[in-house]
């Protein structure tokens, strides 16, 4: 994962999420992103690998940066330009390491492990750094629209 | 989720539905542990599953291997293209016995 310092790209705002760092709220963040990207004219196939690596990105943030406490918040930014649809998780626990966020080899059979793995194969780009502001860690994707629709 | 077990011809056929995230999975661990523990081969059907994420996935892998450590299979049956896109994805679908039904599966067929 591209360890980069995080702008705001050039694209329309779709949505502004602010919730809970709970497990339980997921379902309904899922439907919300589900929706976004259909509307961004992406089909079922792309539609769910968008859905699967924002459900990682915010279960990397609820495991590991709030530590499954669930009182922390995350911010989810969803734009899109004419050539992709971009989404930013933000979270504010402490400053997690670069080498936090890398993907473990897949020959390692063991539970667990894979959701950066995911991120990085579903999407176009995934640049990992803090916010803007400084507080805060940002996962930034984006996924290319299809040039046929 | 919900999900049901039965006993077919001597093995447990256990059926997962809806969608297994991180707030899922830990259910969906225990039933799959506590069938494995019953020392008879498991199939699990995943053709009402419509979303599985890594959580999932590694209850599933969590299952397989207490299953191969007890000398019994753990297999996969009839499993949704969504599960299926993130077990290809995972390079899981080599790793894990996939059948296309469970006629096929009882039958050891893939």
């Amino acid at each position: 994962m591209k360890i980069a310092a995080i702008t705001t790209p050039e694209a329309e705002y779709l949505l502004e999420l602010r919730f809970p760092a709970r497990t339980d709220r997921m379902a309904m963040v899922r439907d919300l992103v589900r929706s976004a990207a259909r509307f961004c004219g992406f089909d079922e196939a792309g539609t769910h690998d968008i859905v699967l690596a924002v459900g990682e990105a915010c279960q990397n943030v609820i495991l590991h940066a709030y530590e499954g406490r669930g009182d922390g918040p995350i911010l989810l930014d969803i734009l899109q330009n004419a050539d992709s649809i971009i989404l930013r998780v933000t979270d504010f626990g402490p400053a997690v390491a670069p080498t936090a966020v890398q993907p473990r080899a897949l020959r390692d059979l063991r539970p667990g492990g894979l959701g950066t793995y995911f991120i990085q194969n579903l999407m176009d780009t995934t640049d990992f750094g803090r916010s803007p502001s400084g507080v805060g860690n940002v996962l930034q994707m984006s996924k290319k629209k299809d040039p046929s629709k | 989720m919900s999900e049901a077990v039965r006993e077919v011809n001597g093995n447990l056929v256990v059926s997962l539905t809806g969608e297994i995230d991180l707030d899922r999975a830990p259910e969906a661990r225990r039933l799959l542990l506590d069938c494995v523990k019953r020392s008879k081969d498991v199939l699990v059907d995943l053709s009402a599953v419509t979303y599985i994420d890594s959580s999932g996935i590694a209850s599933l892998v969590e299952a397989l291997q207490w299953a191969k450590q007890r000398g019994t299979d753990l297999c996969l049956v009839a499993v949704s293209p969504q599960a299926l896109r993130v077990f290809e994805l995972a390079r899981l679908d080599k790793v894990f016995a996939i059948h296309p039904d469970l006629d096929a599966a009882l039958a050891g067929e893939n």
